[in-house]
């Protein structure tokens, strides 16, 4: 740069540069008061509530806030024998104010999920701590009942301490801390979470297969059929997906029921005997057949707005070079559509690992997702953190795919419409 | 150029796409190898069909094409060994320059250093050395117009088939373009079918040119031919500039005939008129008229000046003449001022055998 660069002025002597950055500014606030309103609303709906899942999801502060005597007491055992008096008596003080609140319930509660058989001698400290005499609480509890002796349920309400834990986390993925503080997997028959994360992915990956396959076909007649046709195809595509979701995942549940009209018709042209007919819902594939065939719009409407770019011009050109139509179609028409193919797959995926409904209805027992594991810790059993912690791993696995295409594909190269 | 006069042919071929309009009617075409023949005409008027045919996207209705000898119309597109210039070029965006031009090729399996040979050769054809590595869309529309040219040529077709190539290209460009396509065709003597609707490009590029309308050709001849000797009212009108009468025959002898009009008689060249009293079109080309003609002419008729448009190299005066009010002239501006004023009266002459009464409009 020349060193005798003059700075520019505008008429009113003031530099270029300055009046510019002050004009900008003012647009600059206008714009931003413009998109204030969307990014409120995200904050509400959509930072704030996944922050609070976060949060939820690893938050142990209620036995932490509970017994805090005993927790700072607790902090010079070693954890290998019983711990001394001190920890009797400042367990004991925080005991007997948790009676005072009507509080000591939830606590058993809480310990329970650590280590079970906490609930009774909870119980059984409750009763016999009105009795209690002043001093040498380490013999009067022991006493109660012999877990109470037992060093393992100490280190137990010791692993409690902490105010935040990843526990539920693991809990997730069928994995727990041990006495030692290791982590280690439950024993193979209890391990129902795995089972389900594979079998979402499982049925997320074959369904976004399944729409894909449909899905290209009709994208194609879609984008090259005349106009007449291609509108009334069109609605015939989005008419199911204006539908209530519940509505349709009714009627799958009349045609696909043992006594259904697909059953009827199996058995009419003699395919299957009538003593004799599948099951083809409560189970995977009813989940399969319900969720490709509601998901199909979301794949069909991606791959159609990229194939409607394409001139037919394209695949003329190849055939006219020699190309077969095969290889017109695999070398020129393919490669086109490719973004449309991964916006759809990646919607269609999305959607598919997180389906809940769908599922629940029509998918039984061997055929539920992970999403409905997880509405069933938000309803019934009301662990929320471990909802959340969920919720969250499920968050995170979607972010993961999403990261991986980017890295394959690029998500730039992606086209919704 | 010891050549096929019928390399390709056309023989009786219909097309209808709705069973009810004939797109084309009974064509009747015979391309000679190494010719470059133009297929000119307006939209609508089957041309693009016929290169369709040709290639093999459309099949003939009715009759058959033959391809150096062989009927084509069972053979799909890809077996026809025909290269093709797309209207929008139709260059592959997902890839290179050179793997457009390597399709044609590894889809017949040619090893890669005789194809990388022949990309080369085709690319260097078109003056786009060193542009192998780039995709279609950094290139500019001209650019993109001669690797469309270079690909239909890489194979070695015998036959290369344009539909309205340089439509899409700005004037200049589209001027430069045609000399270089036109010399491409002569060094290495490929036959061209070429579709345009601009007939300056058919008449600048073609060794013949086919003037197609409603379904038909109307003329099939040389650019000279066509424009100096159109045999209807049509082509008179589609090449070029023209001025027309309307009227009467009232006389026909020894090569000439008599036109009366509304308030005048002319001389004019009976070309499709053939006794007294048939309607016809007298059609007379700008430049044939001359002003206050020196040399003798057979009409001599005069006209006032309505309008003069300056345009360079010529300025074009516009004049009302025995009922026309729309009789243009093109006056060369190095001549001498001949008093064209606006709302002056003037002598125009031309000779009868320029004026040729043709069918009636």
């Amino acid at each position: 740069m020349s060193s005798e660069t003059k700075q520019i002025l505008t008429t009113d002597g003031i530099p270029l540069e300055v009046s510019l950055k002050k004009a900008e500014k003012k647009n600059k606030i206008k714009a931003f008061l413009l998109v204030a309103p969307l990014l409120f609303f995200l904050i509400i709906t959509y930072v704030f509530p996944i922050g609070d899942m976060l949060f939820r999801s690893v938050d142990d502060k209620m036995v932490t806030q509970m017994l805090p005597k005993t927790f700072k007491a607790m902090e010079n055992w070693d954890g290998q024998e019983l711990p001394d008096e001190e920890v009797f008596a400042a367990f004991h003080e925080d005991f007997i104010k948790l009676v005072e609140d009507k509080r000591e319930g939830k606590l058993s509660t809480q310990l329970n999920y650590t280590k079970n058989g906490f609930k009774s001698i909870i119980k059984k400290l409750r009763r016999a701590s009105k009795k209690f005499e002043e001093g040498n609480y380490k013999e009067q509890i022991m006493a109660v009942h012999k877990r109470w002796a037992d060093v393992e349920y100490w280190r137990a309400i010791q692993r409690r301490a902490p105010e935040f834990t990843g526990q539920k986390y693991l809990k997730g993925m069928d994995m727990y801390v041990n006495e030692e503080g290791k982590i280690v997997s439950v024993e193979e028959d209890r391990r129902i979470h795995r089972v389900l994360w594979l079998r979402t992915l499982e049925i997320a990956f074959f369904v976004t297969v399944f729409c894909f396959l449909m899905a290209y076909p009709i994208a194609h007649l879609l984008a090259t059929l005349p106009m007449k046709y291609s509108n009334l195809l069109m609605i015939c595509v989005l008419l199911p997906f204006w539908t209530s979701l519940l509505v349709r995942t009714a009627s799958w549940m009349i045609l696909l029921q043992q006594q259904g009209i697909v059953n009827d018709f199996f058995v009419g042209i003699g395919l299957v005997a009538d003593d004799n007919r599948p099951e083809m819902m409560y189970n995977k594939t009813g989940s399969y057949v319900a969720m490709t065939q509601i998901l199909l719009p979301f794949m069909v409407l991606p791959l159609y707005s990229v194939m409607k770019t394409i001139s037919p011009s394209l695949m003329r050109a190849g055939k006219s070079l020699g190309g077969t139509p095969f290889v017109a179609f695999w070398k020129v028409y393919f490669p086109l559509t490719i973004p449309g193919i991964g916006a759809g797959c990646l919607l269609v995926f999305i959607l598919a690992i997180g389906y809940y409904i769908t599922p629940a209805l029509v998918g039984g027992a061997s055929g539920t997702l992970i999403s409905n594991q997880i509405a069933f810790h938000m309803k019934s059993t009301l662990d929320w953190s471990f909802a959340s912690a969920m919720g969250l791993m499920l968050l995170s696995g979607v972010l993961v795919i999403y990261w991986l295409y980017n890295k394959i594909v690029g998500i730039d190269n992606i086209k919704l419409g | 150029m010891a050549s096929k006069k019928d390399f390709v042919k056309f023989d009786k071929v219909d097309k209808s796409y709705d069973g009810k309009v004939l797109v084309v009617k009974d064509l009747q075409l015979d391309i000679a190898e190494g010719e470059f023949i133009t297929m000119l005409g307006p939209s609508g008027s089957g041309k693009t069909t016929c290169l369709m045919m040709l290639a093999g996207f459309e099949t003939p209705t009715n009759g058959e094409i033959y391809l150096d000898g062989k009927a084509i119309s069972s053979i799909p597109p890809h077996k026809r060994g025909i290269g093709m210039v797309f209207q929008n070029y139709a260059l592959f965006p997902h890839m290179t320059v050179y793997e457009n031009l390597a399709f044609p090729l590894r889809v017949r399996k040619i090893p890669k250093d005789e194809a990388d040979k022949k990309i080369d050769k085709a690319l260097s054809m078109v003056s786009l050395q060193g542009f192998a590595a780039r995709m279609p869309g950094q290139l500019s529309g001209g650019q993109q117009q001669r690797v469309a040219v270079a690909r239909s040529l890489v194979f070695d077709p015998q036959l290369v088939l344009m539909d309205e190539p340089l439509g899409a290209l700005d004037k200049n460009l589209r001027e430069s373009m045609q000399y270089e396509i036109k010399h491409i065709h002569e060094s290495i003597g490929v036959t061209v079918v070429y579709v345009t609707h601009d007939q300056s490009e058919a008449l600048t590029m073609s060794n013949r040119i086919a003037v197609f309308n409603d379904g038909k050709v109307q003329q099939l001849s040389s650019p000279d031919e066509l424009y100096e000797k159109p045999v209807n009212s049509f082509v008179a009108e589609f090449i070029g500039e023209n001025n027309t009468f309307g009227g009467e025959v009232s006389d026909i002898s020894g090569g000439k005939c008599k036109v009366k009009l509304a308030n005048a008689e002319i001389l004019a060249n009976p070309i499709s008129v053939k006794g007294k009293g048939e309607r016809t079109t007298v059609s007379l080309r700008p430049e044939r008229a001359l002003i206050n003609p020196s040399i003798k002419m057979d009409n001599l008729h005069k006209g006032k000046i309505e309008e003069v448009i300056y345009h360079g190299d010529h300025t074009r005066v516009r004049i009302n003449l025995l009922g026309n009010p729309e009789f243009i002239l093109k006056v060369p501006n190095s001549s001498s001022n001949l008093d064209i004023k606006l709302g002056n009266e003037i002598n125009i002459g031309w000779n009868s055998d320029d004026a040729r009464a043709l069918d009636p409009k």
